[in-house]
């Protein structure tokens, strides 16, 4: 599947502002976050501040971006509206959980009662986001049990991340956030070496002798049915080498995980926590977004088999 | 409403039935597509550098050319027009999130209204059969319409109320009916000739059929058959004299 910059920044973006919403539930209910006045809705604004540039970006991949309130409607059948509703559905305890904030404190049960709320709307959100893959029966490298499960370690672990970072200028827990960070870079870099594994055990669903509707013998393409690219092979046929895959898997276990774990893992010890948590958050951003690209470039589409491509 | 119509038991189910064995492969059908979809339901059509080096363009029916080689059919060549199959569990539909993407219940064809289409492609993923094509141009999706503005247009005479890919065919290897029908010409072709559904393992349940090639009546062989021509015969001399020929 071909790579749009547009919805991997929507994927990684909204991991970051939607784990930190998440995670400020669970710090709010379980103590951890500083109780200035200023605190609960800063951090709130940030994080709605990522996950609007990501559903922002997504538009930028509409072929009629004006159009986009569109997809609001169809949220009994189609995930992409149900997407589209969790998150604005969030804006609405999280503006609450703020307005709260400021106004009454973090310990009164009304802003601890509206951070909770935001933090399951907000994975719920990362969820439907997945589930969009998920539910893509043609593309077996996604539609998979990884596939939701693997989105939401990634949310939570972004969104540790940058509230690790929040937590090292406001005088948080920062060592507590970042000793979660690090356990859940280990849990991240497992979930992604599992899916490796998996998807490179995997058979394709499907045969060139069954895309035509023969019960057996071998077919190969003959003739294409034009010479040039189309939609379908631009789409649905992106390949990407061997070597290349192998050497970005490499990269994303440094950058997405590596690093951030050895940078969090660190902070927790108590040793330059404030520096060390802008560390791994950026370079776990980085990290995220490669391999967010590599999701959709190594996921194959069964229709590229048509033409004698991988499915 | 993208969600399918199961209340309503549709009293047709319009499609398609392609004759792989009469298929030449001309792509007539997809020309005569083209034209007629350039200015119909989805007009107009994207066609770039269409005489150039590298022509690109929104197109709904592709015709692929396949070498089938199996036992007892030896190898064959296999003409395989691709076009949407207008399935009865069409994923491309559910997964609109605006509502463009719909199966009309009264006749199943499978349609996308492009005055809402937010064009977000996610509907050409979930189409196993790559039918949908981008129009760049317009920014919506498009796809075969089974010529929705010539089935039923009462201003045709009326053997030209079927789709355009079938009117144009010079070989008779495509078919338009109502599978409903256990009458109609395509339930019987159908019927006596069997098929298996596309990609039968996803479970789109796509209602186009194709008819797969038959048996070869005479004996073939594939590549790898060693050339012999005393094949068949069962004379012990002619045996000899194509053994020491053959050397």
């Amino acid at each position: 599947m071909r790579p749009a910059s547009s919805v991997l920044l929507l994927t990684t973006l909204t991991g970051f502002g939607y784990g930190l919403l998440a995670w400020m539930g669970v710090f709010e209910i379980f103590g951890g976050l500083p109780d200035t006045r200023s605190f609960g809705p800063a951090a709130t604004l940030t994080a709605l501040g990522f996950a609007s540039a990501g559903l922002v970006a997504s538009t930028m991949h509409l072929g009629r971006p004006e159009r986009a309130w569109r997809a609001f409607s169809q949220w009994r059948s189609s995930w992409l509206a149900r997407e589209g509703l969790a998150a604005a559905a969030t804006n609405l305890p999280a503006l609450g959980f703020a307005i709260s904030w400021w106004i009454s404190g973090p310990d009164v049960p009304l802003t601890v009662a509206l951070g909770l709320c935001t933090g399951v709307m907000a994975m719920l959100t990362i969820g439907c986001t997945a589930m969009i893959y998920a539910s893509l029966k043609p593309i077996r490298q996604w539609y998979n049990a990884h596939t939701l499960p693997d989105y939401l370690i990634y949310g939570a672990f972004s969104g540790i991340l940058l509230l690790t970072l929040i937590l090292g200028f406001s005088h948080g827990a920062v060592r507590l956030a970042a000793g979660i960070g690090t356990v859940l870079g280990v849990t991240g870099l497992i979930a992604k070496r599992a899916y490796w594994t998996y998807i490179d055990s995997q058979t394709p669903m499907v045969t060139l002798a069954s895309a035509l509707g023969f019960s057996s013998g071998l077919v190969r393409p003959l003739d294409l049915p034009h010479f040039t690219e189309n939609f379908i092979l631009r789409e649905m046929g992106f390949r990407i080498a061997r070597r290349h895959r192998t050497k970005l898997r490499r990269l994303v276990i440094l950058v997405a995980f590596a690093i951030p774990i050895a940078c969090a893992g660190l902070a927790a010890l108590g040793v330059m926590p404030e520096a060390l948590s802008v560390f791994a958050a950026m370079s776990a951003g980085m990290g995220l977004f490669i391999e967010r690209w590599l999701f959709f470039a190594e996921a194959t589409h069964v229709a590229a088999i048509y033409y004698g491509r991988a499915a | 409403m993208t969600s399918l119509p199961y209340a309503t038991t549709p009293t047709k189910k319009l499609g398609l039935v392609i004759d792989l064995d009469t298929c030449v492969g001309c792509h007539a059908c997809a020309v005569n597509c083209k034209e007629w979809n350039a200015s119909g339901f989805h007009a107009p059509l994207p066609d770039h550098d269409p005489y150039g080096g590298n022509p690109d363009g929104v197109w709904f029916n592709r015709v692929h050319s396949y070498e089938l080689e199996s036992e007892g059919h030896g190898c064959r060549t296999v003409n395989f027009p691709r076009s949407c199959l207008h399935c009865d569990n069409p994923a491309c539909v559910t997964v609109c999130p605006t509502g463009a993407s719909y199966k009309r219940a009264d006749d199943g064809i499978v349609l996308i209204n492009t005055d809402i289409c937010i064009g977000c492609k996610l509907c050409s993923w979930a189409c196993p059969y790559g039918a949908r094509e981008f129009d760049e141009d317009a920014g919506v999706m498009k796809k075969c319409t089974l010529c929705i503005d010539r089935i039923y247009n009462t201003s045709l005479p009326e053997e030209d109320r079927v789709p355009a890919c079938v009117s144009t065919c010079p070989s008779h290897a495509r078919h338009f009916g109502d599978f409903n029908d256990p009458e109609s010409h395509v339930s019987i072709l159908v019927s006596a000739r069997g098929s298996m559904d596309l990609m039968e393992e996803l479970g789109y349940r796509p209602v186009n059929k194709y008819l797969p090639p038959q048996r070869a009546k005479i004996e073939t062989h594939g590549y790898e058959a060693t050339e012999s021509s005393a094949e068949g015969s069962s004379s012990p001399l002619l045996k000899l004299l194509d053994r020491i020929l053959s050397r």
